[in-house]
């Protein structure tokens, strides 16, 4: 795609808004829990169903959240800040208003640093402003045969930060990046678990097309309905194809809103009738104004979870890892605690890294696994490791315990125990194997004492053999080479 | 039923209960038979809570019984108006589009009332969301001044003002947003308290316009209005603006040998007051005069204006607000398989006449293009005159002024001119807007028998001075 534009002479224009639910335990204005998937209906209250009467009282901790992202990304927090009534009818929006932000938002400003391929500089992404706003429920439209569409108040009043670009972006690839990024950054900070199927970020997008080194933008339409990152990513493809073909064919473009079809994989314009609205906003009588006072910025200032950069700078430095291994491991934060968790109960962070990025990460990619949670604890994982580093058991054997271990959720110290497998590392043990080796081979000693010294790896392989595999190599190596030296003496 | 209940206050029912003069049981009967006898003719009520009232008279006779502690509104009936969700019972906001809506929370208004003891027996008529000043825009039809010749009660909390005045309660609630409760009561004859914005939390009270929605209350003595007010008020987490505040034992402060400042703003005395009424303000000035209170005349320049930005920032804020009544979720809904058509059938036909004007007007000011000219000049405005008062009140401890350019009009006199009727407001909305506390109290009478109302101002919560004052003027009139 990025080829095509180039080829056409025209340049993309990209600004993107994205919704991200917070996890806080409770609603933003109320009580209520916010968990996904409960009974419909089932968390609701009279403030998050707007009854007649009800107030919201703003859950303190939903501006904690916001904080933390607005200080990650280096906004600027506003110290006091304003709610505001976004008005508009909706069935799944029970007080005909959604209690938002609009000209005084909590954070202005800022910047995400995305990932350029093949390069070694980042690209700087602005930011415009992040503010705090209640989400609204779920229609649940007809499925067939009925005639009625359901509505889910649940959802009401879960809490969102709205987070706005500067139109930055270039091209869909670096629409991705972005969203890769941004969803890292939240993870860090444990304030959304960032779940796309789940409705935890959600995206729209607003694209222009100009021709390469005008300045002025061009007319921009906005993409809605887009369910994943990799949506994004080709419902941006789409749109730019489209507005290239129709500034080419001599057409202007018409600023709309669309909705991207997955299925079909095209985007439609909506009906404008759907998109004419005057939200009239107005700011909200029933709350006072959100202040942010310094000593509430300094404490979150000083419980600011560690964001992915710092993290794997400072395993580099605590762990003794490459570089490329801890960005690997600093990919998302599940990965960091978990490679931590190893380490609290293991010496070696080399081998470690190697353990997780080689054989552990390939069976969850394999078994479509979440790393969390995982049956396979770090604590199991350290065990292991502990086994092979003490000599207890090779490398070799390591393996065939992990895939033990995936199979049956038992312990490396299970394992070895019951198959017997536990690494010979007795000295007088492996000299007396030796001693009977080189008895039954005496033609074969004598041609090694000749000077065909290739056949030493001749009787590594018949002490192994005699040992089931379990001699400690090294020492055999070791010892073996004492041996045959004093019988060349 | 009782002798002489309906003549009894808040503080001879608890006293009697006490005494064992009579029982909570047959306070809460008195109540009842006289809300379904004298409270149907004036159609004071649209509810009437007996079961619940009777469970709570048993509950207070049982623990006069055992001597255990009955709260300091112990046995007393209470009425509130039909925009204060009460549990179990319909909370109708006097609209159709309420229709058969039962609120399953309590307002902290009830909460706090039934801890304190109070017997919830109705919930009383009022114009459709508080919206009105005569109470004839209810779905429930209109309510009658108790004290006869077909005249409006005032509103917007009509019911409770007549309930009050007939005797069928020594208190009632209402809702007040720009003169609710103190015109009705100047109307009636009682005494109506709209306390400072914060005072009392709105938890529980079906919005209109947010930021000057205040819960107030009606009584036949100041005594009975302080207590009411003592027992609502205070801090609410679930109301953000709701205010923590010092809100003393009032009905024992109310004895005071404090002599006042009392500024006479010009600007309330020019065209438009009657002049009967003027005339019983002027004698009442005369006689705080003689009590040895300081007169001042003093100008709030920009109170002139307060009309107009007040049926902007009202209208603005109940077009928000009244938009959650959209026959989705509860209350009236007129079918129809296209949503917008739902909506507008069930709107057109659940909002009275008077309510869809003012949401018309509200979206009209909130539009892109228009919201700069109407709603933020008129909140910059409103802030002007919360500096006239800030500067008032530097100078003098309260404002007094008339309640109402004139005493009460008869039903259908103004109900085809909604302009005349918006400035019944005209010397209520100023409180309103800046936020301060008011009260309306008896004042004499027109030559006809129609009750005067006297209006005191003062800072923001600084209730105890309007309480104070009110009650020497009562000593005064003796």
């Amino acid at each position: 795609m990025a080829d095509s534009l180039t080829i056409s002479g025209y340049e993309a224009v990209i600004g993107l808004e994205v919704h991200a639910q917070l996890s806080t335990e409770s609603k933003i204005f109320c009580g209520c829990r916010v968990e996904f998937g409960a009974p419909p209906n089932s968390l609701t209250c009279p403030v998050c169903l707007g009854l007649p009467g009800a107030l919201p009282a703003l859950n303190k901790k939903t501006v904690e959240y916001a904080l933390r992202m607005i200080l990650a990304i280096d906004g600027t927090v506003r110290l006091r800040s304003v709610f505001a009534r976004k008005n508009y009818f909706y069935p799944d929006l029970p007080k005909g208003y959604q209690i938002s932000q609009f000209d005084l938002p909590i954070g202005e400003g800022g910047e995400i640093a995305i990932p350029i391929p093949g390069e070694k500089r980042k690209k700087v992404i602005r930011l415009r402003r992040i503010h705090l706003e209640e989400d609204a429920g779920k229609s649940l439209h007809p499925e067939s045969g009925e005639k009625f569409t359901r509505v889910d108040f649940n959802r009401c009043g879960v809490p969102l930060i709205e987070i706005v670009t500067e139109p930055d972006i270039c091209s869909p690839q670096e629409a991705y990046a972005y969203l890769i990024k941004l969803k890292q950054i939240l993870q860090f900070l444990g304030i959304c678990t960032a779940d796309m199927e789940k409705g935890h970020l959600r995206c729209d997008a607003n694209i222009s097309i100009r021709p390469i080194g005008l300045s002025k933008m061009g007319a921009k339409t906005e993409i809605k309905n887009l369910n994943s990152f990799k949506a994004v990513e080709k419902a941006l493809a789409f749109e730019i194809e489209h507005q290239v073909q129709v500034l080419q064919s001599g057409g202007i473009i018409k600023q709309c809103t669309m909705l991207w079809d997955d299925k079909h994989q095209v985007a439609e314009p909506m009906r404008s009738k759907e998109e004419s609205h005057d939200y009239r906003y107005f700011p909200e009588p029933d709350l006072v104004n959100l202040v942010v006072t310094e000593e509430w910025l300094n404490q979150v200032k000083a419980t600011l979870p560690e964001l992915p950069e710092i993290r794997a700078a400072r395993f580099v430095r605590q762990y003794n890892i490459p570089e490329y291994d801890a960005n690997v491991l600093t990919e998302s934060r599940e990965l960091a605690d978990y490679y931590e968790k190893v380490m609290q109960n293991f010496g070696d962070g080399k081998a470690a890294s190697n353990w997780i990025m080689t054989q552990l990460l390939k069976v969850i990619n394999e078994e479509k696994a979440e790393l969390e949670n995982y049956h396979i604890s770090p604590v199991m994982i350290a065990e292991l490791l502990n086994f092979v580093q003490s000599g207890k058991i090779s490398g070799k054997i390591a393996k065939d315990v992990f895939e033990e271990m995936v199979a049956t959720s038992k312990t490396a110290g299970e394992i070895i125990s019951s198959r017997g497998l536990t690494q010979i590392s007795d000295d007088s043990l492996i000299r007396e194997v030796i001693a009977k080796v080189l008895a039954e081979n005496e033609n074969n000693l004598k041609k090694y004492l000749s000077g065909k010294k290739q056949i030493f790896g001749h009787f590594v392989g018949q002490i192994m053999k005699e040992t089931g595999g379990k001699a400690n190599p090294g020492l055999v190596n070791k010892i073996l080479q004492e041996k045959l030296d004093e019988l060349a003496r | 039923m009782i002798a002489e209940y309906s003549k009894l206050s808040a503080m001879d029912i608890i006293k009697g209960l006490r005494d064992k003069s009579f029982s909570a049981v047959e306070i809460c009967e008195s109540a009842l038979s006289l809300a379904e006898s004298k409270g149907r003719e004036l159609n004071a009520f649209i509810t009437l809570t007996h079961d619940k009232a009777f469970a709570q008279a048993r509950e207070i006779d049982r623990k006069i019984h055992h001597n255990e502690d009955i709260g300091p509104l112990g046995g007393v009936p209470i009425a509130l108006k039909d925009n204060i969700c009460y549990t179990d019972c319909p909370t109708t906001c006097a609209s159709h589009i309420l229709d058969k809506f039962i609120p399953p929370y309590d307002s902290t208004c009830a909460t706090r009332l039934i801890s304190a003891g109070g017997i919830i027996i109705g919930k009383t008529n009022m114009d459709e969301f508080a919206m009105g000043s005569s109470n004839e825009n209810s779905y429930y039809g209109p309510v009658i001044n108790p004290i006869g010749n077909n005249l409006v009660p005032g509103g917007s909390s009509g019911g409770s003002a007549s309930a009050v005045a007939a005797g069928i309660v020594p208190i009632a609630f209402g809702s007040e947003t720009g003169g609710s409760v103190r015109q009705p009561a100047a109307f009636c004859g009682i005494y109506g308290l709209k306390p400072s914005y914060g005072g009392i939390s709105r938890y529980g009270l079906a919005a209109f316009a947010s930021s000057m929605d205040q819960i107030g209350s009606f009584a036949r003595n100041i005594k009975d209005l302080s207590l009411a007010y003592r027992i609502v008020c205070g801090r609410d987490e679930n109301d953000s603006t709701s205010v923590a505040f010092a809100h003393p034992d009032y009905p024992d402060l109310l004895e005071s040998e404090r002599k006042f400042q009392i500024g006479i703003p010009r600007e309330f005395f020019l065209e438009g007051l009657d002049k009967e009424a003027g005339k019983q303000i002027d004698n009442a000035i005369k006689l705080f005069q003689k009590d040895g209170h300081t007169i001042k005349e003093i100008s709030l320049p920009n109170s002139p204006l307060a009309i107009a930005i007040y049926y902007i920032i009202a209208v603005a804020e109940a077009s928000s607000n009244l938009a959650r009544y959209d026959g989705v979720k509860y209350g009236l809904r007129i079918k129809d398989d296209d949503l917008i058509n739902m909506y507008d059938k069930t709107r057109n036909l659940g909002f009275g006449s008077e309510v869809k004007r003012r949401i018309i007007l509200g979206t009209y000011v909130l539009s892109a293009g228009y919201y700069d000219a109407y709603y933020f000049k008129a909140q910059q405005v409103r802030e002007l005159l919360k500096r006239d008062f800030e500067t008032v009140f530097k100078d003098v401890d309260m404002v007094l002024t008339p309640t109402s350019p004139t005493a009460a009009f008869k039903i259908g006199e103004r109900i085809d001119d909604p302009l005349a009727m918006y400035l019944s407001d005209i010397y209520t909305a100023p409180a309103n807007l800046a936020g301060i506390p008011a009260v309306s109290i008896p004042c004499g009478a027109v030559s006809d028998g129609r009750p005067v109302g006297l209006q005191l101002m003062a800072k923001a919560f600084d209730e105890l001075s309007l309480f104070q004052i009110a009650s020497r003027f009562a000593k005064l009139g003796e």
